[in-house]
């Protein structure tokens, strides 16, 4: 079955003068599920959302079935059956799933019956397995179930080329296995699959076949049978990463941070907390494993003193500081990276220097009689910017020139300058490419080594798996269970992530 | 009986005080749901009022007055539209600039029109039958077209939002217009619409003043009426039934002023007639503290320009 259905030909993009695609070549067959492979930035998403009419490309063509097309809208390439699922959901959140479907559908009569529609809807989906509430609304709907609806949104318009942009970021290892049963379901039905991925794991489960981009080109495509995964990295990243240097065991018995029965409200005053307790030692780094939306947020915001604690206490280095201001957790000597490194963790319009200080500045060794000492500060920032190897324009210029992963190593060299002794940090990885991925991993673990305590949180199983010494797995604001690598398979972590998996080993604290 | 006279008048007059509100409100349920604020209603609404009101007067001909006047303040919601849609200018700077502008450019063409009457006006046109029903007859169904035409336009904006095609492509945009641009809904035409509607609503909310409420022009005669609207609409959650209940609460307290006054119940005119203010600002205190609800309710991306290409 090697009938070639979409062929995009030397495609070039670019922004503001940076080259996002640059002469991409993309041949996809028909029934296949095709892997886009390539790190964060290599152009995979702007690729496809130039097939799917979201961006025009500057040049290059796009032919389906032998027909060159140009596609003016999103509209222009369902019509031409290619349809996207997008990274952030592309969900009208206060509709209803029904009304998400057949949103933008011309065909429907114009006065809606409502009860008709959710029947209609609730069929459907039974027919691809894609099981899901037709009368709920989005916000009520987990991750998974609004990924399904995404699914369900393009084959309800008869899509011929269904494309995923990373679709397993956020769903569960259970989830994942439905999602790639079903899309092999629809390969079998002759739907052709691509999925935007930079998950060497997923590339070899669920691919026929693989084009890596890199740096906005094309670089490579083969079988996945003629290729392995560490051919893929090589390709992928275009030079070797190392290993993650091999774990040491410097725990000691000492708690850095001991949370007992913490109960606390999320953002709508719904309870997101339900009595979780954990304890981190000196010299150890904790995981937190779980489904995003299941209490992390809330968990760095109550040991950073953002939140308030209705019930339990919490403990830094034996010393009780429920609901302790910000600045008196910080002098006890707890650092955070937060999630949302851009807007939470730096100030972007800060230079470096500025960014590097905003928690220090008060400190003798940076000012005097309230004026900052800028020689010294100058001094210490270019030298933290070449420890901790920051590519910057220079130490005035500010951060929002840095990518991604420098502004994460800055964030993690003025989170652990004053050598915390308990370190959070939340998805430090997250959006990194593999070069940054592999840098911060080093921080932490050099961190531990030098007695740091690290609550780790992540979504990303196999590198909690890497790092941690203990796993503690979140569900519902609660700690569900704690497992030592090793002993624990990821299929167990993710039943207890989904509040199952009770008989897997147990060691609290 | 005569208190059953003076409740009949009272309610009577609450509907007539309340119509120019509700329009504006209407035209801005349906811009505001399509995730374009305008704040620029008070300034249609006074240009739409002269406009009528002039046309009227030179042509004799009520409906050309309207047509007018349904120009005109397409007109400002096609600039509007350009300046918030097409170069996502901030909509509360434009809306407020749209504001002055109005206020301005209606008083100054006016000038020569203070004091003259319009020689023809929107009539009571009592319905047959209907408006001999005692007490609700007089209440309800002894007024102009206007206020008929908005007997209709209320329920079917509602059933037009929530039960169409159309109104579900409009409801998705002003919540979330990429997911609608995704599917193909022309976000930036059905914005250009429905901003280009609720304008249209707020001029023919300022004919009202000058052809049938008043009927003559005085400068700046919807003295605030279009912040009400505004303000009506969040109270009412976008949603064109609540802000018809709102409109009369607001249009009742607004003619309890004149009626304490008739009767001289001694209560400072001045309080009165400051009265629907004081409401409207309770009002948004009332909604602000109860945040969860008006927020949850809000169109999400009310005030954000949209940006196809944005990363």
């Amino acid at each position: 079955m090697n009938e070639l259905i979409l062929e995009m030909r030397e495609i070039t993009k670019s922004f503001f003068g940076v080259l996002a695609n640059d002469h991409v070549n993309l041949m996809v067959n028909r029934g296949e599920i095709h892997a886009l492979l390539g790190e964060n930035g290599a152009g995979k998403t702007t690729l496809m959302n130039i097939l799917t009419g979201l961006y025009k490309p500057d040049s290059g063509e796009i032919v389906i079935k032998g027909k060159k097309v140009t596609f003016a809208s999103p509209r222009d390439a369902i019509k031409c059956g290619i349809g996207m699922v997008h990274q952030n959901f592309r969900l009208v959140d206060s509709l209803t799933v029904s009304e998400n479907v057949i949103l933008g559908l011309n065909d429907i009569p114009r006065f809606l019956n409502i009860e008709e529609i959710h029947e209609a809807i609730g069929d459907f989906s039974k027919k691809y397995g894609l099981n899901v509430d037709p009368k709920a609304e989005i916000w009520q709907l987990s991750v998974g179930e609004r990924q399904r609806v995404e699914i369900l949104k393009m084959l309800y318009r008869n899509v011929g080329i269904l494309i995923l942009d990373e679709p397993t970021a956020v769903l569960t290892p259970q989830e994942v296995v439905d999602l790639f049963s079903s899309l092999r379901n629809m390969a079998q039905e002759g739907k052709t699959v691509i999925i935007i991925t930079h998950k060497l794991n997923e590339v070899m489960e669920i691919a026929d076949r693989i084009t890596v981009l890199r740096g906005g080109k094309s670089v490579a495509t083969m079988l996945k049978k003629d290729t392995t995964r560490q051919e893929l990295a090589r390709i992928m990243v275009g030079r070797e990463i190392p290993e993650v240097s091999s774990r040491r065991c410097v725990m000691s018995e000492e708690k850095v941070l001991e949370l007992k029965d913490i109960k606390a409200l999320n953002d709508r005053g719904m309870e997101a907390l339900s009595g979780l307790s954990v304890c981190v030692r000196k010299g150890e780094i904790l995981g937190i494993a779980g489904v995003a939306g299941n209490g992390q947020k809330e968990l760095v915001e109550v040991i950073a003193g953002l939140r308030p604690v209705l019930a339990g206490s919490m403990k830094i280095n034996g010393k009780n500081l429920t609901n302790s201001k910000p600045g008196d957790i910080i002098n006890a000597g707890v650092a955070i990276v937060p999630e949302d490194r851009t807007s939470m963790g730096l100030a972007q319009n800060f230079n470096v220097i500025e960014n590097l200080i905003v928690k220090t500045y008060r400190g003798s060794e940076n000012s005097r009689r309230g004026f900052l000492s800028w020689k010294h500060l100058r001094e210490n920032a270019e030298k933290i910017v070449r420890d901790f190897d920051i590519k910057t324009a220079g130490v005035f210029s500010p951060v929002k020139l840095m990518s991604g992963g420098n502004q994460q190593k800055l964030l993690f060299a003025r989170e652990t300058s004053k050598k915390p002794s308990l370190l959070v940090a939340a998805y430090p990885c997250r959006g990194l490419d593999l070069g940054a991925t592999h840098a911060v991993h080093q921080i932490l673990l050099s961190q531990k080594e030098q007695g740091t305590g690290i609550l780790l949180i992540s979504e990303d199983l196999d590198e909690l798996l890497n790092l941690s010494d203990r796993i503690a797995v979140i569900y519902e604001g609660k700690i569900t269970g704690v497992v030592v690598p090793g002993k624990a398979t990821i299929e167990q972590i993710g039943l207890m992530m989904c509040g199952g998996g009770k008989e897997c080993i147990f060691q609290t604290n | 009986m005569e208190m059953v006279t003076l409740l009949t008048a009272t309610l009577h007059a609450a509907i007539i005080s309340a119509t120019p509100i509700l329009y504006a409100a209407l035209g801005e349920i349906f811009a505001e749901r399509s995730g374009v604020l305008n704040l620029g209603v008070e300034g249609i609404m006074l240009v739409g009022a002269a406009t009528g009101f002039y046309t009227v007067v030179n042509s004799q001909s009520l409906l050309l007055g309207v047509l007018a006047t349904v120009a005109v303040s397409l007109l400002f919601g096609l600039i509007f539209s350009f300046i918030t849609i097409t170069l996502r200018a901030s909509q509360v700077v434009t809306g407020l600039v749209l504001t002055i502008f109005g206020t301005g450019l209606s008083a100054f063409l006016g000038k020569s029109m203070i004091g003259q009457a319009s020689p023809v006006i929107f009539h009571k046109i009592p319905v047959p039958v209907l408006s001999k029903i005692p007490i609700l007859g007089h209440v309800l169904f002894n007024h102009d077209m206007l206020v008929y035409v908005l007997y209709l336009l209320v329920p079917l904006s509602w059933f037009f939002i929530y039960r169409t095609r159309e109104g579900l492509n409009l409801r998705a945009v002003g919540e979330n217009p990429a997911a609608a641009d995704a599917l193909g809904i022309n976000v930036f035409a059905v914005r250009y619409f429905y901003v280009c509607l609720g304008s249209i609503f707020a001029g023919l909310a300022g004919a009202y003043l000058s052809l049938a409420y008043a009927p003559s022009w005085l400068e700046n005669m919807s003295g605030g009426r279009g912040w009400i609207a505004i303000v009506l609409v969040i109270f009412a959650t976008w949603n064109p039934v609540r802000a018809a209940l709102g409109a009369l609460i607001f249009g009742g307290v607004d003619v309890l002023g004149f009626k304490f006054q008739a009767r001289g119940i001694g209560i400072s005119p001045y309080f009165m007639r400051m009265l629907p203010y004081l409401i409207t600002i309770i009002v948004l205190i009332i909604i602000t503290a109860r945040s969860q609800m008006a927020k949850n309710l809000m169109p999400k991306a009310l005030t954000i320009p949209y940006d196809r290409e944005e990363r």
